[in-house]
């Protein structure tokens, strides 16, 4: 592809045609504390050595030898290095878009393949081809029930991770979306008893998530009987995708957004990871993203092409039902060569045991004095613990004994001070788990 | 070709005044542009609608075109057929593959659209100009 640049006299007559006078104008939207007031801070051209050492030095800021308790929405599980050899293949690591679809066949065969798991896995009847991450799925499920039930009110749980929370708000603001916050109850569920009729009644959505934040199981099924009652929907995140294979698959729920790093994605640093979005049939047709689809070529032969891509915005324009034109189909494919690489029976024992370890971990910490289970909900490898003391000062003595401990809760719950979230994944051995506990006892043993 | 009891917009829909109600769809060349209809999005019953704003979309395997009001008013009935059925909307776009119908709240709001004849001319200019 060429690049173009444009001469100023070029610019200026494109300006002329929309009625400025600046390039500067179009930027009028962005705050002026955001905008670039001289040359990037580039540095000098470097030579290839010169570069693998400064990459060697950044490998080298890596925590390795270090176990890690964090969770809250990155997840750490085993993965395959058949997974990497194979998306690492030219056709797959450097192919465009599958548009055309008569070369694309390979793509688009991976593609409908992630699909069909996704649905068979969240019980939907329809899954589209991913997204970018489960924020922006989430995200992009609450505008589908938007445009789904006409009404312009959500009502999201406290208990979905925070920064989805936060993702969405950011959408919401310039969109005239009202965003209502429902608590959670003692049990760390959602406060079912803060859904009035009236709150649902001019709501387009209940959000939820399971586990959710804290860790906890959600009644998907009842919380739906409940929503649908007032012509709501319901929208089911998932932050940890391994779950699926013990948890009841949320079939009640009208969209699942989910987030799909467990499925052999890295956790990097954080990202990019792939986004799912999936649903009932009838609302395919306002579902974001786009959607790979089975069909017969002219000699009556299988194969794959992208379909209902009339609702996107390359064709659409302003009208399209989402601005995500695109999809994250290299980590999709590794989410599906992960998945067949487990099989059924792999994913269900890989998930059991993420509730063994999480669940000794849970009862082994419970025992150390002050420390208590801080929420009665079943959980699945995440769980709340409530500390004698902060959770941010334990964390700097466990660091010395190369332990990265619980996430302190109180930052985005300021009623949770003493609370840390725990993760425990089939990665952990039984060993780490005894360790924890035996450095947590120690510190609090410690007079302050 | 084009019905003498129907009136027209550029926009390619077609409207049938009868005792102050207005049965709207898409005309033959509409849908000869569009291809293959799979689908149709329609308001619901009861809806206030304006002329010349979108009221619902017709999708086919090319593209998603929406459908102008060519008249202001209240929607009294939605053409359900098309629900299952939306390829009627090629076969049959001047009969049974009406959209929708609307009470206008001025009787008299279609007369200033084109006749039979104007579209006729509307639409073979059109041609013309694509084959130019």
């Amino acid at each position: 592809m060429r690049y173009l640049p444009k001469s100023p006299s070029e610019r200026q007559e494109m300006l002329g045609a929309v009625g400025l006078d600046s390039v500067e104008e179009l930027f009028v939207s962005i705050p002026e504390d955001f905008r670039l007031r001289e040359p990037l801070p580039l540095h000098r051209a470097l030579s290839e050595p010169e570069i693998i050492e400064y990459f060697k030095a950044r490998a080298a800021e890596n925590a390795p030898g270090y176990t890690s308790f964090l969770g809250a929405g990155v997840y750490q599980h085993q993965r395959s290095v058949v997974t990497d050899s194979l998306v690492q293949r030219g056709e797959f690591l450097t192919s465009y878009t599958p548009y055309q679809a008569e070369i694309s066949q390979g793509t688009l065969t991976a593609i409908f393949e992630f699909q069909t798991l996704m649905c068979q896995l969240t019980g939907q009847e329809v899954a589209n081809a991913s997204m970018y991450d489960g924020s922006t799925a989430l995200t992009e499920a609450v505008l589908m029930a938007e445009r789904l039930t006409g009404r312009h009110k959500v009502l999201v749980a406290r208990s979905v991770h925070p920064e989805y929370r936060q993702v969405l708000a950011t959408y919401a603001k310039n969109l005239g979306l009202e965003i209502e916050e429902i608590g959670y109850t003692a049990s760390g569920q959602v406060d079912a008893k803060a859904l009035t009729k009236d709150r649902l009644a001019s709501a387009a959505a209940l959000v939820v998530q399971s586990p959710n934040f804290f860790g906890g199981l959600e009644n998907i099924a009842a919380l739906a009987e409940t929503v649908h009652r007032e012509g709501a929907l319901l929208v089911d995140t998932i932050a940890e995708a391994v779950s699926l294979g013990i948890v009841r698959p949320p079939a009640e729920a009208d969209i699942v957004a989910m987030e799909g790093q467990s499925f052999g994605i890295s956790p990097s640093y954080g990202g990019p990871f792939v986004g799912v979005v999936a649903t009932r049939e009838k609302f395919v047709r306002q579902m974001p993203g786009r959607l790979a689809g089975q069909t017969t070529d002219s000699n009556g032969r299988r194969g794959f092409v992208l379909t209902l891509a009339t609702r996107e915005q390359h064709i659409r324009r302003e009208k399209a039902t989402s601005n995500i034109c695109t999809n994250e189909a290299l980590f999709a494919l590794v989410a599906t060569i992960h998945l067949c690489l487990l099989g059924k029976e792999g994913i269900r024992e890989m998930a059991s045991q993420n509730v063994a370890k999480a669940q000794f971990a849970c009862a082994e910490l419970a025992k150390i004095p002050g420390v208590r289970r801080a929420f009665a909900a079943p959980f699945f490898n995440e769980f709340v613990l409530e500390f004698p003391r902060s959770v941010k000062l334990i964390n700097a003595a466990l660091i010395r004994d190369k332990i990265i401990g619980p996430l302190p809760l109180g930052v985005n719950y300021p009623e949770l001070t003493k609370h840390g979230l725990v993760c425990v994944t089939e990665t952990m051995p039984r060993g780490e788990i005894a360790r924890l506990a035996t450095a947590v006892r120690r510190v609090l043993e410690t007079p302050l | 070709m084009y019905p003498a009891d129907f009136r027209y917009t550029k926009d390619h829909e077609w409207i049938k005044v009868d005792a102050g109600v207005g049965t709207i769809g898409i005309t033959d060349y509409a849908q000869h542009e569009l291809g293959d209809v799979v689908f149709v999005e329609l308001p619901k019953v009861g809806a206030r609608i304006k002329a010349g704003e979108s009221f619902g979309s017709v999708e086919s395997v090319k593209a998603v075109s929406d459908i102008f009001s060519p008249v202001t008013g209240e929607i009294t009935e939605i053409n359900s057929v098309l629900t299952d059925a939306p390829e009627k909307i090629n076969s049959d776009p001047h009969g049974s593959a009406w959209l929708v119908r609307i009470k206008l709240d001025n009787a008299a709001e279609a007369n200033s659209l084109m006749d039979a004849k104007a579209y006729q001319t509307y639409v073979d200019e059109k041609a013309q100009e694509q084959s130019a």
